[in-house]
């Protein structure tokens, strides 16, 4: 009690006049720091709210022209006069190559982080985490550049024929997997595709897995429990949110991914039944052919990204959703 | 869209020229590319004036100097007259190239394989689906083609390339004018699509029964085979600069406006059916008025002395006559 008298006194002693002229500092500084950071966080909406806009603006004359039908017309013709256009090939291209990619990099990235944070020795531990690190840091153009003059000739020559001749005459797979053989296809798109991704998944899952509380794994393994059993029933519960968002960012990196899938997809425009067969993606048609497009041919591109736009959206808002649905039954 | 075109095109310039400060700026096509940079070389040794090509594509070139962004732009798809008046624009076409078909048959060499515009039409319409089709069968009666089926491969990318090679096609198959057309992209009823000239050459090389399209001098470095093209007036010829230029001379520069000449399917004995010329782009009246002097000067170096340069990388350069009309139009009409 005592104390405080005399701290009072002393600030007393330094004057009313100087105490109010350094909280009012303080206040200030605290305000400009509020509005600053508010500023930047609110330009991210603009920037993207200008985004959208030019995007409108550009693709307008095709809205105009083509309408709603411009999302299941599959025929693709800018040459034509006037040129008929629609996104159903870009759509189904996009869509297929990702959903190739997860299918192959989902196990696999998750096999790796597994492998890294439970199983694998020590000393094995860091080249292998490196070396998923470096598929991150290789750019786009390099896996486009592989895949042309490497994996193409490898999946045309070797890949493909065995496949087609395993599932030769099967049903539904038979047309899914028919020749013939091709260096430049859906499926090899989706291939270099699921290596690009890998990273994104291996990486999240790993760092997730490390924050399982070691004493949750060792009760279990207290108790009797195989690796197999830890990693099903301890781990990926524990870790289903993080796991999931690294799965969605990889997801949204496979459907946009433009230069590497250029390369070896082919520009067909046309859907074919099989995934051995050429096709396109949005991003693909749009870095074909914008360079030497004009008029409306070039606004159905411009179309073509607003609509990639809306559903990398729709795929990041759906991912949300998941997540908070996970989130009130884990009862957090 | 005039002003997204601005904005884009803003960027691109923004982007592409801010690293050097070069007197004259041109953007454009890509198939000029490495002779525009040679002469650019060549010319600044000689002067010390620099001049920076972005070779950025046909289309983006015209959008460019639409937006005056640039000095000059270059397409391989000339612009028609009307658009020319409208925008205020001179063009001239500068260098030539040829497309030649190329195929990838074991057994077959270079220039063996005959084929028509009839023909390679039916092929990149699918009508013709195997090399032992009766069609290709008669062009070719003492060639063994195999019984397998043809991989069409065409490019993905809009290319100056593929305006012109379908233009060919349009002229020579009427199926194809119906079907699918001219442009710089079409849609192609077979086929898989690979990205740049490049990209067909590399396809080809690894692709057995394959053809595709590339301009001559990607054949030529890649040692593709060529095929053989009957041309208008009904005889065989071989891709040879000769040829090239004997299209070129045939053509009628003079009456055409705006020198708007397609140079596919010409007539004369000797003409390869598929050669293409290259334009350039300039304002009547352009605002930043000593660039536009320095490009002149520019061209003129490069018609004068550019010729052997031109010859060492595969293009043609364009024949005297027509250079001569060229150096007419400027004089009348760029005002300095």
């Amino acid at each position: 009690m005592a104390e405080m008298t005399v701290e009072s006194d002393v600030m007393d002693a330094a004057g009313p006049y100087d105490r109010a002229r350094a909280l009012s500092a303080f206040k200030l500084g605290d305000v400009t720091f509020y509005w600053i950071t508010r500023a930047c966080a609110i330009s991210v909406l603009l920037i993207l709210g200008g985004i959208i806009i030019s995007l409108i603006v550009g693709a307008w004359p095709a809205i105009r022209e083509y309408g709603a039908a411009f999302l299941w017309t599959q025929r693709w013709a800018p040459s034509a006069d006037p040129p008929v256009l629609g996104a159903l090939g870009p759509i189904y291209g996009t869509l297929i190559t990702s959903v190739i990619a997860m299918m192959i990099a989902i196990p696999v990235g998750l096999g790796i982080a597994i492998f890294l944070t439970e199983i694998c020795p020590l000393w094995l531990r860091r080249p292998i985490g490196l070396a998923v690190e470096l598929l991150a840091g290789i750019p786009s153009i390099i896996y486009g550049m592989w895949g042309f003059f490497v994996l193409g000739p490898f999946l045309a020559n070797t890949f493909q024929p065995f496949m087609i001749s395993i599932f030769d005459g099967v049903p539904v797979l038979g047309t899914v997997f028919a020749g013939p053989p091709s260096y430049l296809s859906l499926f090899n798109a989706a291939l270099i595709l699921a290596i690009m991704v890998l990273p994104f998944i291996t990486s999240i899952s790993v760092d997730v897995f490390k924050t399982v509380p070691p004493v949750l794994k060792e009760a279990a393994y207290g108790v009797g429990c195989t690796t197999w059993e830890v990693v099903r029933n301890v781990v990926i519960p524990y870790t289903r949110v993080g796991v999931i968002g690294g799965i969605m960012l990889a997801l949204g990196r496979a459907l946009g991914e433009t230069m590497a899938v250029t390369f070896i997809i082919g520009n067909s425009f046309k859907i074919q039944s099989s995934i051995f067969a050429p096709g396109t993606t949005i991003s693909a048609a749009i870095a074909s052919e914008f360079a030497e497009s004009d008029g409306l041919h070039q606004s159905g591109l411009i179309l073509l990204g607003l609509l990639l736009f809306v559903l990398t959206f729709f795929v990041l808002a759906a991912a949300r959703l998941m997540l908070m649905r996970l989130e009130k039954k884990a009862g957090n | 869209m005039n002003f997204v075109r601005t904005i884009v095109a803003a960027g691109m310039v923004a982007a592409s020229t801010s690293a050097f400060a070069a007197d004259i700026t041109g953007a454009g096509a890509t198939f000029p590319f490495p002779i525009y940079s040679k002469w650019a070389d060549a010319y600044k040794k000689e002067t010390g004036n620099g001049l920076n090509y972005q070779s950025i594509g046909s289309g983006a070139g015209i959008k460019q100097i639409q937006a005056k962004t640039v000095t000059f732009g270059a397409t391989d798809a000339p612009l028609k007259a009307e658009q020319l008046e409208k925008d205020g624009l001179v063009q001239w076409p500068m260098v030539m190239g040829a497309i030649v078909p190329v195929v990838n048959l074991e057994g077959i060499k270079p220039g063996e394989l005959v084929l028509s515009g009839e023909v390679l039409g039916d092929i990149y319409l699918g009508k013709i689906k195997k090399w032992d089709d009766a069609a290709i069968a008669k062009l070719n009666p003492k060639l063994k083609l195999p019984a397998d089926a043809i991989t069409v491969v065409r490019r993905s990318d809009g290319s100056g390339t593929t305006f012109n090679f379908t233009d060919y096609l349009s002229k020579s198959s009427a199926d194809w004018k119906a079907k699918v057309g001219t442009g710089t992209a079409v849609e192609w009823p077979v086929g898989v699509g690979a990205k740049g000239n490049e990209g067909v050459a590399g396809n080809i090389g690894q692709t057995k029964n394959a053809i595709g399209y590339v301009e001559y001098a990607y054949a030529k470095q890649n040692k593709l085979t060529h095929t053989a093209m009957i041309n208008k007036a009904g005889k065989t010829v071989q891709p040879t600069i000769e040829a090239f230029q004997a299209a070129a001379s045939n053509a009628d520069w003079a009456k055409a406006p705006g020198y708007y000449v397609i140079l596919t399917d010409q007539p004369g004995e000797a003409s390869w059916p598929i050669t293409a010329a290259t334009f350039i782009l300039m304002h009547k009246a352009a605002t930043d008025k000593a660039a536009s002097q320095e490009a002149i000067k520019f061209f003129k170096y490069a018609f004068e002395k550019g010729d052997k340069m031109a010859e060492e990388l595969d293009y043609i350069p364009m024949p005297d006559s027509v250079v001569k009309l060229i150096e007419k139009t400027w004089s009348a009409e760029i005002k300095s």
